[in-house]
């Protein structure tokens, strides 16, 4: 009888579309993302400026506190918000609404961040935690930064235990089924959400009582190594989100069918166990860490690069499949048939094809040698403004054009979709001139993460010039894209006409095989990643805890 | 079940994977090319009551062979603007008095990080003559824009 009620209720909620309660959540989700955007947006264009040497930033808000900001705002907030809205929308939509238990604690989680994000952006703006998003000790902020920073983190806990819940008791609905795969890509980043910020609340509870003065010094290598197993997690969050988009939803879009229902969730899997060592590579040219240690690292890292290669298999695959049915021949031809002129492809598409020169610039950095020639450089900054800011972001505008009319039951109307694909061309633009650019100037030597300086006139630091000039042309039409965007975002909640909006779910081909239950087995997944964790943290840290040097006091030096 | 280019695509990327990691494999443990990584300890309270760091400075310890004993703080670099003949292979011995660090040398492969509390190792060779631009890669405080200095090599 349960059983029944609930099937009736997923059936009302596919056919009459997303309830009220369950659409504000996403709404409040994605408006907050969208301002996340639109502020960090503006400020990466006064960093673009003023690396180019045309603007100089005053004394009251420097290079420094704005890039700080520019890193909290955008790979912080923009990415936390629209992962948990956009997701908390598939769970209402493929679980059957969700539990009120669970969209209350969505809302606790909701005013968590808002309140720990106010408390880290109160000091950045008053100078008093000028430590970028990255807060390496012993540079010592306001303890409040911190403080706001452990908010932020329980209240992303309080919604992912949120879906851990709704998922929990479906499956308990329904023993025996395979978990809707968009909800299958939900619980992977909700997984992965928690156990990669377990090592970055331990490394801020320990940093609060040292800058508060509690305790006297502290142990820099540690807390560095803690940042990272969560930092680059992180980055694998977003992509995991992206990729949902792109295994799901986008076959829908170009009216074809999903690849192997088996091999994504294999995808999922892996990204979701062999992610938290992946953080590693950051500290290949770091002091305390052994060679052998770093070398097991480079494989800890370059095994995500296999999962990726096999996405790539896949879409293309998609493509092809579907370009064909459609009447496609010829071996590229066939790209012809595919819906260039429909934003809610072409973004995404142009994301995946950014991820390609994005996904190899990973693999060349994760080795070892290659790395100690770009660490620290502009080439780090065109990498992940390749990866996050063109391949995970482009992916999210093109999830906006279906997910907040569906939320907000309006249609994507001919006009909006016609700027979104404007929006998309001049976004693509300006990443290709900011990411080049950082690549090749970052080659010669130009470091990140510093304001516009000659070093006194040097003859090579002058020689960069020329290419920190396009940091400036691509911030500007970055901004351009970041004002339609927003526009975009505001109409289609809003204004838009009223009407039903679907959220796009491919079906797997007709004769698709059956998925083994072995993919439902989360706890074994879960038992696998903690002991990749364990491979690739425990020597280390044993090294870092066991071997310390005398820690280090707090520094203001800024 | 998987297609036959499916195998062929994943084979290669597998084998791309697995050429990365003997390449890398073969240059640091056989080439002696490994990534810096200093493994001794020091108190970062105490730097300038340490040996060798009581004494920053160029030191020649061979033909051609010079050791660098240089403390990084907020916002320089302790021996800075020094020469060395041209073909000498340097051997820096570097450490933080304060924040996290990054040293770099435009135009050479040479990159690390300098932590508190540890002693990083790094060895360049300087073959071509020239003016070459030592900076900070890390971001330490509000003048890490001018932390820099130069090396002259005649």
């Amino acid at each position: 009888m349960e059983a029944l009620k609930l099937n009736f209720q997923d059936k009302t909620n596919k056919a009459l579309g997303i309830n009220e309660e369950d659409a504000l959540i996403t709404k409040t989700y994605m408006l907050v993302a969208f301002t996340a955007l639109l502020i960090g947006g503006t400020l990466g264009l006064l960093q673009g400026l003023n690396r180019a040497g045309l603007l100089e930033l005053p004394v009251w808000f420097n290079y420094y506190q704005v890039l700080t900001a520019h890193g909290l705002l955008l790979v912080l907030v923009l990415t936390a918000f629209f992962t948990i809205g956009y997701f908390y929308a598939a769970m209402s939509h493929s679980l059957g609404g969700l539990l009120p238990k669970v969209r209350k604690m969505a809302w606790i989680g909701f005013g968590m961040k808002i309140v720990g994000f106010v408390m880290a952006v109160i000091p950045i703006l008053l100078n008093q935690a000028t430590v970028m998003f990255t807060f390496y000790p012993p540079m010592a902020a306001s303890p409040w930064f911190y403080i706001g920073l452990v908010f932020i983190v329980l209240g992303v806990w309080m919604c992912a235990f949120g879906a851990f819940i709704q998922v929990a008791n479906w499956r308990k609905n329904n023993k025996g089924q395979h978990l809707p795969i968009i909800s299958y890509f939900a619980t992977g980043v909700f997984v992965l959400l928690f156990f990669g910020s377990v090592p970055v609340a331990i490394e801020v509870l320990y940093i609060i009582p040292w800058s508060i003065g509690w305790i006297e010094t502290i142990n820099v290598m540690l807390a560095r190594t803690l940042f990272w197993a969560f930092g680059h997690t992180l980055v694998n969050i977003w992509y995991l989100t992206a990729l949902s988009a792109w295994y799901v939803v986008v076959p829908k879009i170009i009216g074809g069918r999903r690849f192997s229902d088996t091999l994504t969730r294999l995808v999922i899997i892996l990204l979701v166990i062999m992610n938290i060592p992946g953080g590693f590579h950051h500290q290949i040219v770091d002091p305390g860490i052994a060679e052998s240690v770093k070398y097991m690292h480079v494989f800890m890292s370059l095994a995500i690069g296999f999962p990726s290669l096999m996405t790539a298999y896949a879409m293309f695959s998609v493509f092809e499949k579907t370009a064909r049915k459609k009447g496609g021949t010829g071996i590229f031809a066939w790209f012809k048939k595919l819906p260039w002129g429909d934003v809610r492809f072409l973004a995404p598409m142009i994301a995946m094809i950014a991820f390609i020169p994005g996904g190899a610039g990973g693999i060349v950095q994760s080795t070892n040698q290659l790395n100690q020639v770009v660490h620290n450089t502009l080439w780090v900054v065109g990498h992940f403004h390749l990866t996050v800011g063109t391949t995970v972001v482009l992916t999210f505008f093109g999830i906006s054009y279906w997910l907040i009319p569906y939320v907000s039951k309006r249609v994507l109307t001919p006009k909006i979709n016609k700027l979104g694909v404007i929006t998309t061309l001049i976004w693509t633009a300006g990443m290709s001139f900011m990411a080049i650019a950082m690549h090749w100037v970052g080659l010669l030597g130009s470091p990140r993460r510093t304001s516009y300086t000659t070093y006194a006139d040097n003859a090579t630091a002058l020689s960069w010039d020329p290419y920190l000039m396009f940091l400036a042309v691509g911030g500007t039409l970055l901004m351009i894209g970041v004002l339609l965007q927003v526009y975009a975002v505001v109409h289609l909640m809003f204004f838009a006409p009223k009407g039903e909006t679907e959220f796009p779910i491919a079906d797997v081909e007709d004769n698709a095989s059956k998925t083994p239950m072995w993919t439902e087995s989360w706890g074994r997944v879960v038992v696998l990643l903690l002991l990749l964790v364990a491979m690739g943290y425990v020597i280390p840290l044993v090294e870092f805890i066991g071997n310390a040097p005398p820690g280090s006091p707090p520094f203001q030096t800024w | 079940m998987m297609h036959k280019d499916e195998k062929i695509w994943l084979t290669l990327s597998f084998g791309l994977i697995m050429g990365f990691m003997l390449i890398t494999g073969y240059q640091t443990l056989v080439l002696g090319m490994g990534p810096p990584s200093g493994m001794d300890t020091i108190d970062p309270q105490a730097v300038e009551t340490t040996a060798p760091f009581d004494e920053p400075g160029v030191y020649q310890i061979g033909e051609n062979e010079y050791e660098v004993v240089m403390t990084l703080q907020v916002f320089s670099f302790d021996p800075g603007d020094f020469e060395i003949p041209a073909g000498s292979t340097v051997h820096f011995t570097m450490t933080s008095k304060d924040v996290i660090h990054g040293v770099q040398i435009a135009g050479t492969n040479m990159n690390a990080m300098v932590t508190p509390g540890h002693v990083q190792r790094i060895t360049q060779t300087f073959s071509e003559p020239g003016e070459y631009l030592m900076l900070c890669n890390e971001y330490c405080g509000t003048g890490h824009q001018f932390m820099a200095t130069t090396i002259t090599v005649k």
